[in-house]
């Protein structure tokens, strides 16, 4: 197997083990998970294998025509940074798949569950390394949908249905302006493939429409990654169950905004635009999410809220683009997705075993569940920033890269040592308070998680402490590669887990400061912010309920102008069209029937078909009472077949009798039953516009087909037919030839559609009569029963 | 409907509206006609003898349920687009053999058993509507 | 030569059918609908021109016809289109019918069972 279709496999299998999952998990249950989880283990490793090429610089890109005509393909681009995102979507993704397996064990959906997540995380991967835009694009939309179906798992709670359509509505929103940004660029430069436009930034800096390329790409990229205003899809998300939570709403799904602005650095960072933009709302997202966090009592809440400011944080430093900060942005995005996963985790293991998440009804747990506990402390030492963690890495180099430079940095700074230490306190809270103190009463009695459930969880926060222990090799590994990929030139980052003498370290130091006085007066902090958010009042979540409500209103009073539910108002708009279509462009176009020559003679009983034909016309229409109405229909119609027999149509004539007198039977029966008014009770004001749309159809047909006609008649395919009828199809009457031979797949498609329409009229016929006659007849108990009631 | 007249000629002429019905039909390659045409008289004539005897007995004569005749037909006219598939031509190619029987040779193709199915489809189809109309007709 | 005339009798056809078919009341669509079904089959037949009483048929023995024709073309179409309208109006006719019975009115001002004047407005929530 060539590499490139075993890396095409490697990409396609989670949607396969997707599509077995339900079948795993209804033979095996809840074990099934281990088999499950082989799959992203498996990835782990064959991205892992790739990445001795790729550290060095190296790219890998492949891939199959997807659509040659445009030029597009089905390509990935495998870089230091496609593959750090690629190692931890599968890596936490085989821990997840684990984790489910404990975490909803004996739900009757757990297959379903198992499904969706494998497929969220086949489109993650496809987001990370898709080389063309518009395969990029695809995936980031699908992990929206896995996102919506996920977070809605619980769909009969109205709560969970509202977070889910609301993840969708803001994130597929956000994936449309993120085309529109493709699709300008594609059109600016002409190059739909990452690779190609990683050359090219020059071009798309410079292009005059640069700022509505960077803001439509932001459109996508800050809902995605929850940036202050589009936030409030994240906290609402925690509606998903906890391995939803941990994996999407923390440790993947919502880094992909970071990630593409990461991908797009060196095509459009380095602009004012960029590095205004993007630390002004990174910073505000920092400050807000750190801050609301705090008002929660809720685990999940909590923890939502951080990760909120950590995206934050993450697109601050983007923004800033500074070389230490990319170095910084990279670490805190490994170390962030490590600990944030974990404590997520943490907190579905306590709502496991004690049923409750609120963390005031929390206490003493250490005893119980030591273990968890344990784990617990590893994030919550990692996310606070100590050593020997990688979290503390990352934030030495945060303080690092902002604590040096002009103004903006440093208010940069101030912010983040605020958000940091708000941060710091949630951590401990979640990871300390529920096992210190006294023990509290829980709904349940809480017992230590069994090993599906602690697994994931102590592998992550172990990883945040061995990558910080073996920093040379994991920078080798990981962080150089892709701090290089995102600078687009070498950068090699040789930090050890030992602090900085001087500013960062002072920085630090004052962050725990802060953090031990915020978690000590966590309380009224909670009051305070609580009383703040109260004057404020309603905020982007009531305003998201409010803008669905007038789109409702608005699509119902649009539907009800435009639908009335009156038959006549339909008609009347769709043949004034009707003649407006016919009658305008030959008039604006000057393409209007020359006088037509009419026959000088034309043989009396000709004229006198035809003539008949014309009364039978107003007979119907004037017509009052139904056999009046009848007679002058068919009066109508047998002179159209009179006049198919006058101009050598003999088989339409013959059909166009047969169907007549079946009419005037069929008409018959029916009309027996039904009322035809005397008149036809219209009004003269209706009457008048109604003949007039009518006088306008007929005219714009006539001057139609005179116009046509008076055209020279291209007769290649009549020609054909006439030529080829006796030697290939060998019949002599040319209509039936053509009906039955040259085009007998029309004619299939036809005697179909008269035996549904003949099945249709059996039902509607029995709708009411069939229940009476069921029983007399058995002969008719055939497939035309299916309309019966 | 209760006349004399209509009762004493009714089976002759049914009978022979469908043997023409028939004829119409087998001629349809080389002389006006066809299934289409063919299923309508034959239509045409089940609806005099529903007129003239009741619908239970045309239901009796046919001895299966039109709808029945109908999806027969249609199952005939895709066969006969299938048989193609045999000999490695695209669907819907006629195909003609040409046996000799009692010394006379008898053209016999694809699009005759297919002509066959449109005219089983049109006096099934349109045979159902008509009958069931009539029948409601019997019933108020 | 005949084409122009035939053009003002589809024409005519089809003012008809869309005076009838601008009716509240639905026989006097349906009987629009019947006479559509035939103009659409004259503006076709039109439209492929017109020759009088020479059938494409070939006679006995020839391969190709041995002089002009009419059109087999259109007539191909139109026969179909005429076994096929016949089956619609049918089903219209029925349905009509059904509905007459069902909700003893032919007005359709006042068929509303699919579009009721006061439904109720959709749901705001989730």
């Amino acid at each position: 197997m060539s590499a490139a279709s075993l890396t095409l496999f490697v990409l396609l299998s989670p949607f396969i083990a997707a599509a077995l999952a339900p079948l795993a998990t209804r033979l095996m249950g809840y074990r099934a998970a281990w088999l499950l989880a082989l799959i992203p283990a498996g990835i782990f490793v064959y991205f892992a294998r790739l990445s001795s090429g790729v550290s060095g610089g190296g790219t890998v890109t492949q891939g199959y025509d997807w659509i040659p005509s445009l030029g597009l393909r089905f390509s990935w681009l495998i870089d230091g940074l496609s593959l750090s995102f690629a190692l931890l979507i599968s890596g936490i993704g085989a821990l997840i798949v684990l984790y489910a397996g404990g975490y909803l064990k004996g739900n009757a959906q757990q297959g379903r569950f198992f499904a969706y997540i494998l497929l969220f995380m086949g489109s993650m991967l496809g987001v990370v390394v898709s080389d063309g835009l518009f395969t990029l694009f695809v995936f980031w939309e699908l992990t929206s949908i896995t996102s919506f179906l996920l977070i809605g798992f619980e769909h009969e709670r109205a709560a969970a249905r509202r977070a889910a359509f609301q993840a969708l509505v803001v994130t597929g929103g956000g994936g449309l302006s993120l085309l529109a940004g493709l699709l300008l660029i594609w059109n600016v430069t002409g190059i739909s493939d990452l690779s190609g436009l990683l050359a090219a930034g020059e071009v798309v800096r410079a292009a005059p429409l640069y700022p509505v390329m960077l803001i439509l790409i932001l459109g996508g990229a800050f809902t995605k990654s929850a940036q202050f205003p589009f936030h409030f899809w994240l906290p609402n998300a925690m509606e998903a169950p906890t391995p939803v939570s941990a994996y999407l709403h923390s440790a993947t799904m919502v880094k992909a905004g970071v990630y593409l602005l990461m991908r797009l650095f060196p095509v459009m960072g380095g602009t004012v635009l960029w590095e205004t933009v993007l630390p002004l709302f990174g910073a505000a997202t920092l400050l807000f999410g750190a801050v609301l966090a705090v008002r929660h009592v809720d685990l999940k809440m909590m923890l939502a809220y951080t990760t909120m400011a950590s995206l934050g944080l993450l697109v601050m430093l983007t923004g800033f683009g500074t070389e230490r900060a990319i170095d910084a942005a990279v670490l805190y995005l490994v170390a962030h997705a490590l600990f944030k996963g974990a404590l997520f985790m943490v907190s579905g293991i306590i709502d496991h075993e004690t049923g409750t998440r609120n963390l005031t009804k929390l206490g003493g747990l250490r005893s119980a569940m030591p273990l968890t506990f344990a784990i617990a402390m590893a994030a919550a030492l990692s996310m606070g920033g100590f050593i020997p963690f990688l979290g503390f890495v990352a934030k030495e180099e945060i303080y690092a890269a902002l604590a040096q430079g002009d103004a903006a940095l440093l208010a940069a700074c101030l912010v983040a040592v605020l958000g940091n230490a708000l941060m710091f306190a949630v951590a401990f809270a979640v990871a300390l308070k529920p096992f210190w103190g006294e023990t509290l009463e829980t709904p349940k009695h809480a017992h230590e998680a069994p090993v599906l459930l602690w697994l994931g969880p102590a592998v992550m926060s172990l990883a945040g402490l061995l990558a910080a222990l073996f920093a040379p090799s994991f920078h080798a590994a990981i962080s150089s590669p892709m701090a290089s990929a995102i600078a687009g030139e070498a950068r090699v980052i040789d930090l050890l887990p030992l602090p900085h003498w001087g500013l960062p370290l002072a920085l630090s130091l004052l962050t725990v400061a802060i953090g031990i006085a915020f978690y000590v007066g966590l309380a009224s902090l909670r009051a305070a912010v609580t009383r703040l958010l109260d004057a404020i009042g309603w905020g982007p979540d009531r305003g998201f309920d409010q803008t669905i409500a007038g789109l409702v209103r608005f699509a119902t009073a649009v539907t009800r102008s435009l639908q009335p539910g009156r038959l006549d108002s339909y008609m009347t708009v769709t043949f004034v069209l009707v003649a407006l279509v016919l009658l305008l462009p030959p008039v604006v176009y000057g393409e209007l029937a020359r006088a037509p020559f009419f026959p000088a003679h034309i043989p009396w009983h000709e004229l006198a078909i035809l003539l008949l034909a014309a009364v039978g016309l107003p007979a119907v229409i004037f017509a009052k009472d139904r056999l009046t109405a009848i007679v002058s229909l068919g009066i109508q119609g047998f002179s159209v077949a009179m006049i198919f027999l006058l101009y050598g149509a003999p088989d339409l004539a013959f059909t166009q009798f047969m169907v007549e007198t079946l009419s005037v039977v069929i008409l018959t029966l029916v009309m027996t039953r039904l009322r035809l008014s005397p008149s036809d009770k219209r009004p003269l004001v209706q009457v008048l516009p109604d003949a007039a749309i009518a006088i306008a159809c007929g005219l714009g047909v006539m001057l139609f087909l005179m116009k046509v006609t008076e055209v020279p008649f291209d007769s290649t395919l009549s020609d054909f037919f006439e030529q080829f009828s006796k030697p290939l199809a060998h019949g002599a009457n040319i209509v039936n030839v053509i009906i039955v031979d040259f085009r007998g797949t029309d004619t299939l498609g036809e005697i179909a559609v008269v035996m549904i329409a003949a099945l249709s009229i059996l039902s509607l016929i029995r709708v009411r009569a069939g229940g009476l006659r069921q029983a007399e007849d058995p002969a008719e108990e055939t497939p035309a029963q299916g309309g019966r009631r | 409907m209760n006349s004399v007249i209509l009762r004493t000629v009714a089976p002759a002429l049914v009978s022979l509206m469908v043997l023409f019905s028939i004829f119409v039909l087998l001629r349809g390659h080389n002389e006006p006609g066809g299934g289409f045409i063919g299923g309508l008289i034959a239509v045409a004539a089940l609806s005099i003898y529903g007129i003239a005897f009741g619908v239970g007995a045309v239901r009796r004569a046919l001895y299966f349920h039109p709808i029945v005749i109908a999806g027969s037909g249609l199952l005939l006219a895709t066969v006969s687009g299938l048989v193609s598939a045999f000999f490695g031509v695209p669907f819907m190619t006629g195909l003609w053999v040409t046996p000799v029987i009692l010394g006379t040779e008898i053209p016999l193709a694809t699009v005759m058993s297919f002509d066959v199915g449109v005219y089983l489809v049109v006096v099934g189809a349109i045979g159902a509507v008509a009958l069931s109309l009539e029948e409601e007709e019997d019933e108020t | 030569m005949m084409e122009p005339v035939l053009a003002i009798l589809t024409g005519l056809f089809f003012a008809a059918a869309v005076y009838l078919m601008l009716s509240k009341f639905i026989i006097r669509v349906l009987l629009g609908v019947a006479i559509l079904g035939n103009a659409v089959n004259l503006l076709i037949f039109t439209n492929g021109r017109l020759l009088r009483e020479v059938p494409p048929v070939l006679a006995a023995g020839l391969d190709v016809p041995a002089g002009p024709v009419a059109n087999p073309l259109p007539q191909a179409l139109i026969l179909t289109a005429i076994v096929i309208s016949f089956s619609f109006f049918a089903f219209l006719l029925v349905l009509s019918w059904r509905a007459y019975e069902g909700l003893g009115t032919d007005n359709t001002d006042r068929m509303r069972v699919a579009e009721p004047e006061d439904a109720p407005l959709p749901p705001e929530g989730y």
